[in-house]
This record gives structure tokens, C-alpha cells and sequence, in this order.
């Protein structure tokens, strides 16, 4: 029925056209009856006409016939609002724009909470791919995968349907006009598959391509291949000199693929010989599928029963026992991978996303307080529309109608403004924020968007439909629409709305201050290294194929170090495995064995954080050496067996770091002991929230390590103290000293250690703007809903200020009797506001650091900052006020 | 007699019209309904259109331009066969609120009480 109305609705004028034209057979053939019968032309035609009965009458009935009535009521009821909206723009404007700002920012924080937090991972089925790790008995770490575990879970595993390894190293690509430095994702070959995402062009990895010795093949990403191929799809089958060695290209993958959020530009295969593999070596990160109707704990159970499997069925590593692995047998630690990609940022952008709600609430009944005012100029209207018969829902829906429509309008608005703003975030915001490239304006979010603007329409559209729809106004046609008991109500409600303003204010200003006081702390927390932007880092990898013995490798890096010392303005440089501060570096701690530590049966080893490094890494981060010396290349070149430890791993093993000098340690039971020559102060590599990382600093050329013969390391972090780190001229300066000494090679991941320091606060600093954005907007708009409130006091009161100021009283006096009137509103809205940042900032604690959440001094400092600004917003219009002239006042209040 | 209950009634005289005489256009109906129900029926025959738009938005009748008996164009309607059901649907109603209605309009016959 609904369906056909709406047919009919769409063919109205045709249907019309054929009645007519129906109607007019009808009525010729009544007549033409009627004539047979006996009647004239005349009479014969008023007969017929009679028979009909009224066309209008049945024109009209039966275009009610058309279209759904409710509809059309909305549409004219639409028009209608419009059009009156049009007649008071300065108000329409006022709440479109402070709408836009209240639901965009919103619109743009839910566009990243959806992408980043809801949404699932661009993979089919994602909701069953699992990162799997482990936990070691006696340590609370988390340890990746490894080559044992994982040959076994892919053979004896009943509730995977699939499992894979990666990591992601650089790799140096030269062949094509210009080296450059990439980052490959190594894969086990089955782990695309698993993903379930196929290559576009060309195919996957077959089985020999991940075999040993098996032919070369690698992948391309999307990016890669538009940047260096242009697109080109003859691609396949080309060569690439990767490290030396030639790749066939078979496949570039597609564009929406994203391996979590690694930044990939090949993919090639580890090509793991499975003869080779022995236990040990936790460093893969491992993501497995679940088969369908299995959950997590069935997989953390299985995995627990195939663990003691693995250990038989691989041999120990020289030096090792296969007791020992199996007292320290590893235990599952599996979590969806989309946890395990987001971490913990989700509480950072629900606070962000909280405060922001709140400052939408604060805009509302900014709003409601404009058409409050605005309903009150159109009483006489609504007044006359109810004498007249216009019934009170009629009026009631009229007036919710167009709160919708300026919703909905400023909602429109405020989506381009979110889409601006989302720019914004993602190139300013926390630049750790996970899943950044899934942040788009998608329809989730506008629907998101568009239920919050009818909301919004509603929540501020009630408040004048409650006090002007009832058809009592008809009364105030008498009284002019000044009753006393009247004005009373309104200004009730707009000081309930002003109250609550404040209270919401004061609540986004307390927070605001404790992540300016967090802020304060975290910068404060001495990293260990000093003056960071003037230390310059760039990575540098040799290539297998340019220098395959390790030890050359180690010279050709200190030929670099020479040609970068020598540049002008340089003090000091030096080179390191691991960047510092880089976000991923607690990924490699592994454990270290102290000679004379007894531990106890299943009591496990802590970790500590390996750094294989130069001589003057110290002197070049500004790391203080508290006790010994550094490494010398002398340690280096003659492999002499020395070890650094930083203060904390000193104090914690040894007491004091004095005493730590000339004890000794080693990385495995095979090697021999190295001795403990020096001890540095503590560096905050993970992060300025966290303690410092107790590290263990090994030369970076060394025999005998790992039961390795002769190791060293060809990716490492170039390190350069100057003034003038981080500018245009330096970095070229550093480029042509680096390929003085070899023209292949490419730097990359170059910026200054300031910019990673500044990286590893701006979770911090991103919620704080946030915060003090929305604090400083919602001080603002509370200040002027007390101006507007104290500016309509005034204007109602004209009389009797002049009534006083006649009599004699001062007018400071009389200004002071407003100003009080406004600091009351204020301190109401301060209670209340004290009492909800009491409760509310128990959801952002774990953002807070140094700080109690309920830190007085915050909470003093910002009410005193309310009290502030609400006298002065009440001062100006009582000033105004009092400039009148009394007689002025008299006559015409 | 009041307007809803005459557009019920007249729907199915127009349904059950059509099924006795075949498709038809509108003239041809009015003067059938008018002719059946022998002067009981006060109608303005200009509300038949309204009620035909009525059932073809419901689909129990179909309509499609013609040509008539005095050569001039036509549309004319015809039952679809779920209007056909239709009809059996409300006689069948029909005949139950008679029934119901009679039971309690029947004055006690003589001797029962």
C-alpha cells in the first residue's frame, strides 16, 4: 500500500493528466445518456454534471490519494522554518557556527576512534588472525615467536588453520638510477596466503620460492611500485638487486593492503632451512588464523601442548641444554591482532573523544540559551498562531523542526570542517598513532554525524518548545509578554543553562591543566641524553654484497664516522644498532648472564637491552659516564671481550656501580666472559613514562658472541653531535661524507634525536592540545552565556537602575550588585564543576604522569582563572548599564 | 452513511463488479454499481476514481488505456488475481459480521427467552 502511494506520488502529473481526461469521458458519456433520455443540450449537460457530483471535490480526493501526508507536512514545515530561520540570520548564523565547531570536532575524533579503534583490520575475516607470543615462566615479559615454534604449529596444530613469521629489516636496493634504502617485510611464505590478501599483478610465493637456496623472488607494495616504476606493469619478471643480490619481481600487492602499520616497500621470504633450526631465538613476531569456531583459549591450549613437542623435536643450540629449555619452557601469550596493533592508545583518544562530547554539551546550551532568546522575540507570533487554532503539537513540532534543521545544517558544516581537522590530526597528531592510514570520513562516520546533529537539534530544540508551545502564551497577548511569573521562568532556564556551561567548562579546564602539569613532568624526566636536537641520526646499512666480511664491515663504518667527524661544526660521532629512543626497541631484549648470580631453579632471568655500539656513542648522545671508560677501537679491532652496562643493571646486580667494574657477563653459556670496563647513566630509551631501560652495551665488532665466530653489524644508526643538526645544509653535508666513502649507499630514517624525543611525547602533547582547545572554547562560551544572562538582567532591570542612580546610589555600587549577580552563576557553576572533575578525572589517570588527579594546585589555578573571566563578563554589561543616563532610564525602561 | 465504512463497501462492489462483467472502464462501472443496487445507493459517481486509484495502489486491480464503445480513448480497469482473492477474503469477512450483527439485532422469536 506504502508502496504504491509512493509510486503514485512520483507519477502525480501524469496521473492528474489521466483523470482529467477520464473524468471528461465519464461526464460526455452521462450526457450524451441523459440527451437519449430526452433532455436538451443544456439541461442534459447540468444532469450529467449532477451525476458526477463536485470535480474539485473528487480531484481533491483523489489527489489525497497521492503521496504520504506525513511526508508532505514534513517538507512544508521544512519550508516553513527556512524561511523564518532566514529572517533572523545574525541568530541562524551564531548557532550554525557554534554547531559546526561542537559537531565537527566530534565528527573528526569519531572518524578516529572509528578507524583506528573499531574498525576491523583491512583483511577478510580478521576477527579470527591472532598475534601469538609467548611468556617465559618467572618474567612478565613478552617474547615474539621463533623458527621451532613455529615449524611445530604449523604441523601439529589443530585449532590453526595457519601460521606465519615476519620481520622487517632495510634492505638496500641498486640497480636503478639511484640506490636507495627500503624497508623489506620478510615472510614465512605462508603468511600472505594467511592474510588472504593476493598480489593484483603477478602471483604469490610458491613453496620453493621459500625454501633454502630456492630462487629469489620478491614482492612489491603498492607505493614502491607506483614510486619507483611508475605504474609500470611490465614489472614482472624484472630484476632487482636487493643487498647485492638479484630478485625476480613476481607480484605487487594492492593498494588498500597494509601490513599492520610497518611501513613496506618489498616483500621477500626468509627461506628458513628447517634442518638448521634449533630451539631458541624469540625475535619473530608471529601472526596466526584461527580455525573457523575456534576461539583464543582452545589456541593458548593447544599451543601450551605443542610447546614441549617443538623442544623434542629440535636440537639445542651449541652450548645449551634441552633441560633447560624445557624448565624454562615458554607459555602461550596469544591476543587478537588488532589489540595487538592498537596497544594502549585506545584510552588517549576515548579521553580526547570524552572531552570533546563535552564541549558539544557546552556549545548545545550555548545554543538553546540563542533560541530561548530568539523564541521570546516571537511570542506574539506563536501567541496569535494558537488563538487562531494552531494546535500546541502542531506548533511544538514547528518549533523542533527547525532545531532539527539548524542540527542538521550546522552538522553539514561542521563535517567539512572535520574533514579539514582530520588533516590536521594526522599530520600533527600523535605521530605513534597506530592504523593512521584507515582514518578516513567513511559512511560509518557520517552516519555517526548525522545522528548526532538530530540529537543535538532535539536535545537544544526541547528547552524552547517546553517554555513557548504552550498555548497559555495566549495570555501574554494581554500583558504585553511581561508577566512577571514569565520572566522569572526564562531566566531560571537561562541560568540553569549558564550553570551548567560553567560547571562543563571548569571540568575541561582541569583537565587541560593536569596534562600541562603532565606535560611539565615528563619534560623534566632526564633522558640521559643532552641536548637532543643537536644530535643528527641517519642509518646506514652495508651491503652483504659490497663488503661480505664483518670485519671490513666494521672499518668501512669507521671511515664514515672519521669522514663525519671531520665535518666542520661536528664534535663528536659514532654508531649504534638500535636508534635511540625507537619504538621498537624493547622488541630485542633478551637475557644476559652475570658471573657469580645464582638463580634458583625456575627462577628466570630478567632481561636486559642489548646495544651494540662505536666508541663515542657516550660522548655523542651526552650520556654521562659514571664509572670506567668507553669502548676504543683498539677493543674493537682485537675482539677483546668487554662489556658496558648502564647504572641501573650496575645497581641492580652489583650494589654500586664502582663495584661493577671488572665483574663479568656474557650473552650465552658458549661464550667466553666479557669484562665489565665501564658504567654509564641511565637513558630513558623507552620512553620518558617509563623507567629507564637497564642496557647492556657490547662493542659492535666481536668475536666469539652469540656463538658466533666474528660478528658485527651492518644496519646501524649514525650518530652526529653539531649545532647545526636538523638543517638542509648539514644533512647534504652528511650525505657527501658518507659516499666519500662508498657512493651505494643510501641514509635513511634521517632526523634528529629531538625529533624522536618530541615523538615520544606527543601522545602527550596531542591529548594536551586537544584539551586545552576545548578548555579555552568552553571558558569562552560559558563567559559569554554569563555575559548574555547579566546583559538581559540589566536589560529588564533598566527602571529600577535608574530608579537608584536617581536616588543617589553610586554607580560602582549598583555595578557591583550585577557583577555579584554573575559571580553567584559563576560559583554555582564552579561547585558543580569541582565536584564533576573530581569524579570525571579518574578516566583519564592512566594519561596522567607526576601528577595526583586530584592535584589541588590544578584545580585552585583553573577556578580562580573561571572566577576571573566570569567577573569580567559580568562587568561589562553592568558598566554599560550605568553609563545611561538615569533620566534616559526612567523614560524609557 | 459514514465515509470509511462507504469506502470499504464500495471498494468490493467495484472488485465484485468487475469480476461478474469483466474489465471496464470507469463509466461503465458506475452505471453497473448504480444499476445493482437499484436506487439503495446515493453515489456521486466522481468518488468511483479515487477508489479505483485506491485498489490499483493496492494491486488488486490493474488499469491500461483502451478504446470504448463509442471509439473514444479509455482506460480501463481490470481485477488482478490477487484481487481476486481479495474478494473471497472480505465476502467471507462480510458474512461473519452479519452474522455476528444479526445474533444480536434478532428480536427473541416468540417462546424463547
Amino acid at each position: 500500500m506504502m508502496l504504491g502511494r509512493l509510486r503514485s506520488l512520483l507519477r502525480r502529473r501524469r496521473l492528474d493528466a489521466e483523470l482529467a481526461e477520464e473524468l471528461r469521458h465519464h461526464l460526455d458519456a452521462l450526457e450524451a445518456e441523459h440527451r437519449a433520455r430526452g433532455l436538451s443540450g443544456e439541461e442534459a449537460r447540468r444532469a450529467a454534471k449532477l451525476d458526477l457530483g463536485g470535480i474539485g471535490t473528487v480531484t481533491e480526493a483523489y489527489r489525497d490519494q497521492h503521496g504520504i501526508p506525513v511526508l508532505e507536512t514534513l517538507w512544508r514545515t521544512v519550508r516553513f522554518s527556512l524561511r523564518s530561520l532566514r529572517r533572523t540570520p545574525g541568530v541562524a548564523a551564531a548557532v550554525i557556527v557554534t554547531l559546526a565547531v561542537g559537531i565537527g570536532a566530534n565528527a573528526a575524533i569519531f572518524a578516529v576512534v572509528n578507524g583506528v579503534l573499531l574498525k576491523p583490520l583491512p583483511f577478510p575475516e580478521a576477527g579470527s588472525l591472532i598475534a601469538v607470543n609467548h611468556g617465559m615462566t618467572g618474567t612478565s615479559d613478552q617474547l615474539p615467536s621463533a623458527p621451532y615454534l613455529y615449524f611445530t604449529y604449523r604441523e601439529e596444530s589443530r585449532t590453526l588453520a595457519g601460521v606465519g613469521l615476519w620481520r622487517t629489516f632495510p634492505a638496500n636496493v641498486t640497480g636503478l638510477d639511484r640506490p636507495e634504502q627500503v624497508r623489506a617485510l620478510l615472510v614465512t611464505g605462508d603468511l600472505l596466503p594467511l592474510l588472504g590478501i593476493q598480489p593484483t599483478l603477478g602471483r604469490t610465493f610458491t613453496a620453493a620460492e621459500d625454501a633454502p637456496n630456492g630462487p629469489l623472488a620478491v614482492i612489491l607494495t603498492h607505493g614502491y611500485w607506483q614510486r619507483r616504476f611508475g605504474g609500470d606493469a611490465s614489472v614482472i619478471g624484472r630484476t632487482l638487486a636487493i643487498d647485492g643480490q638479484p630478485f625476480a619481481v613476481i607480484g605487487v600487492m594492492p593498494q588498500r593492503f597494509r601490513f599492520l602499520d610497518q611501513p613496506v616497500d618489498i616483500i621477500q621470504t626468509f627461506q628458513f632451512d628447517r634442518s638448521q633450526v634449533t630451539l631458541g631465538r624469540y625475535v619473530f613476531p608471529s601472526i596466526a588464523r584461527l580455525k573457523p569456531g575456534a576461539t583464543i583459549e582452545a589456541a593458548s591450549a593447544d599451543i601450551a601442548r605443542m610447546v614441549p613437542l617443538a623442544i623434542e623435536r629440535f636440537p639445542p643450540p651449541p652450548g645449551y641444554t634441552r633441560e633447560r629449555f624445557l624448565k624454562r619452557a615458554v607459555t602461550p601469550r596469544l591476543s587478537p591482532l588488532k589489540d595487538a596493533l592498537v596497544g594502549d592508545v585506545g584510552g588517549t583518544l576515548w579521553v580526547v573523544m570524552g572531552a570533546l562530547g563535552l564541549l558539544l554539551l557546552i556549545a548545545c546550551a550555548n545554543v538553546a540559551n540563542l533560541l530561548l532568546v530568539r523564541a521570546e522575540g516571537r511570542q506574539q507570533e506563536i501567541a496569535v498562531r494558537a488563538a487562531l487554532g494552531a494546535s500546541r503539537r502542531r506548533i511544538a513540532g514547528e518549533l523542533l523542526v527547525e532545531s532539527t534543521l539548524l542540527g542538521i545544517i550546522g552538522g553539514g558544516v561542521g563535517l567539512l570542517l572535520a574533514h579539514q581537522g582530520l588533516q590536521a590530526v594526522i599530520r600533527f597528531g600523535p605521530s605513534n598513532l597506530p592504523r593512521l592510514g584507515e582514518i578516513t570520513i567513511d559512511p560509518v562516520v557520517l552516519l555517526f554525524t548525522f545522528g548526532l546533529s538530530l540529537v543535538a537539534g532535539l536535545l537544544f530544540g526541547l528547552l524552547p518548545v517546553v517554555k513557548y508551545a504552550n498555548p497559555r502564551i495566549a495570555r501574554a497577548l494581554g500583558s504585553g509578554g511581561r508577566t512577571v511569573s514569565g520572566s522569572r521562568e526564562r531566566h531560571r532556564a537561562r541560568s540553569l543553562l549558564v550553570t551548567f556551561q560553567i560547571a562543563t567548562a571548569l571540568v575541561l579546564l582541569v583537565c587541560s591543566g593536569l596534562m600541562i602539569r603532565t606535560f611539565q613532568a615528563l619534560s623534566r624526566v632526564d633522558s640521559g641524553f643532552s641536548q637532543p636536537d643537536h644530535v643528527q641520526m641517519a642509518r646506514i646499512s652495508v651491503p652483504f654484497a659490497d663488503v661480505p666480511d664483518p670485519e671490513r664491515v666494521t672499518r668501512v663504518q669507521q671511515a664514515i664516522v672519521d669522514r663525519l667527524a671531520a665535518i666542520p661544526g661536528v664534535t663528536s660521532a659514532a654508531f649504534a644498532d638500535l636508534q635511540p629512543l625507537g619504538p621498537a626497541n624493547a622488541a630485542s631484549d633478551t637475557v644476559l648472564f652475570v658471573d657469580g648470580a645464582n638463580y634458583a631453579p625456575g627462577q628466570a632471568r630478567p632481561l636486559r637491552r642489548f646495544e651494540f655500539i662505536s666508541p663515542g656513542l657516550f660522548r655523542t648522545l651526552g650520556t654521562r659516564l659514571v664509572a670506567g671508560r668507553d669502548f676504543t677501537w683498539v677493543d674493537l679491532y682485537d675482539k677483546r671481550p668487554v662489556a658496558i652496562v648502564s647504572e641501573n643493571l650496575a645497581r641492580e646486580e652489583w650494589e654500586t656501580p664502582a663495584a661493577a667494574l671488572g665483574k663479568r657477563v656474557r650473552a650465552s653459556p658458549d661464550d667466553p666472559w666479557r669484562e665489565i670496563v665501564g658504567v654509564v647513566a641511565d637513558t630513558h630509551d623507552s620512553g620518558m613514562h617509563l623507567p629507564p631501560a637497564p642496557i647492556a652495551y657490547f662493542p659492535s665488532l666481536m668475536a666469539r658472541f652469540w656463538s658466533s665466530p666474528i660478528m658485527s653489524f651492518r644496519s646501524s644508526t649514525f650518530l652526529i653531535r653539531s649545532p647545526r643538526a636538523g638543517t638542509e645544509a648539514f644533512i647534504r653535508e652528511v650525505h657527501s661524507a658518507v659516499w666519500e666513502v662508498n657512493a651505494n649507499l643510501p641514509l635513511a630514517e634521517v632526523r634528529t634525536l629531538g625529533d624522536a624525543y618530541e615523538r615520544s611525547l606527543s601522545r602527550t602533547s596531542f591529548t594536551l592540545v586537544i584539551l586545552a582547545i576545548a578548555g579555552t572554547m568552553g571558558l569562552m562560551l560559558g563567559a559569554i552565556g554569563i555575559y548574555g544572562v547579566i546583559a538581559y538582567v540589566v536589560s529588564q532591570r533598566t527602571t529600577e537602575i535608574g530608579v537608584r542612580l536617581a536616588l543617589g546610589a553610586q554607580a560602582s555600587q549598583v555595578r557591583r550588585l550585577f557583577v555579584r549577580d554573575g559571580l553567584v552563576l559563576a560559583a554555582a557553576g564552579a561547585a558543580a564543576g569541582i565536584a564533576g572533575a573530581l569524579l570525571l578525572t579518574r578516566l583519564m589517570s592512566s594519561l596522567l604522569f607526576g601528577v595526583s588527579r586530584l592535584d589541588p594546585l590544578t584545580f585552585a589555578l583553573t577556578t580562580l582563572l573561571l572566577m576571573a573571566v566570569a567577573t569580567l563578563a559580568a562587568y561589562v554589561p553592568a558598566r554599560r548599564a550605568t553609563r545611561n543616563d538615569p533620566i534616559d532610564a526612567l523614560r524609557y525602561g | 452513511m459514514p465515509k470509511e465504512v462507504l469506502q470499504g463497501t464500495l471498494d468490493l462492489m467495484v472488485l465484485r463488479t468487475l469480476e461478474t462483467m469483466g474489465p471496464q472502464h470507469g463509466f461503465g462501472l458506475a452505471k453497473r454499481i448504480l444499476q445493482v443496487s437499484d436506487g439503495m445507493l446515493d453515489l456521486n459517481q466522481g468518488t468511483l476514481y479515487p477508489a479505483l486509484l485506491r485498489l490499483e495502489q493496492r494491486g488488486w486491480i490493474k488499469s491500461r488505456w483502451g478504446v470504448s464503445d463509442s471509439n473514444r480513448k479509455a482506460k480501463f480497469y481490470e481485477l488482478t488475481t490477487r484481487g481476486r482473492r481479495q474478494i473471497g477474503r472480505e465476502a467471507a469477512s462480510w458474512e461473519r459480521t452479519v452474522s455476528l450483527m444479526d445474533r444480536f439485532l434478532r428480536r427473541p422469536a416468540p417462546g424463547e427467552e
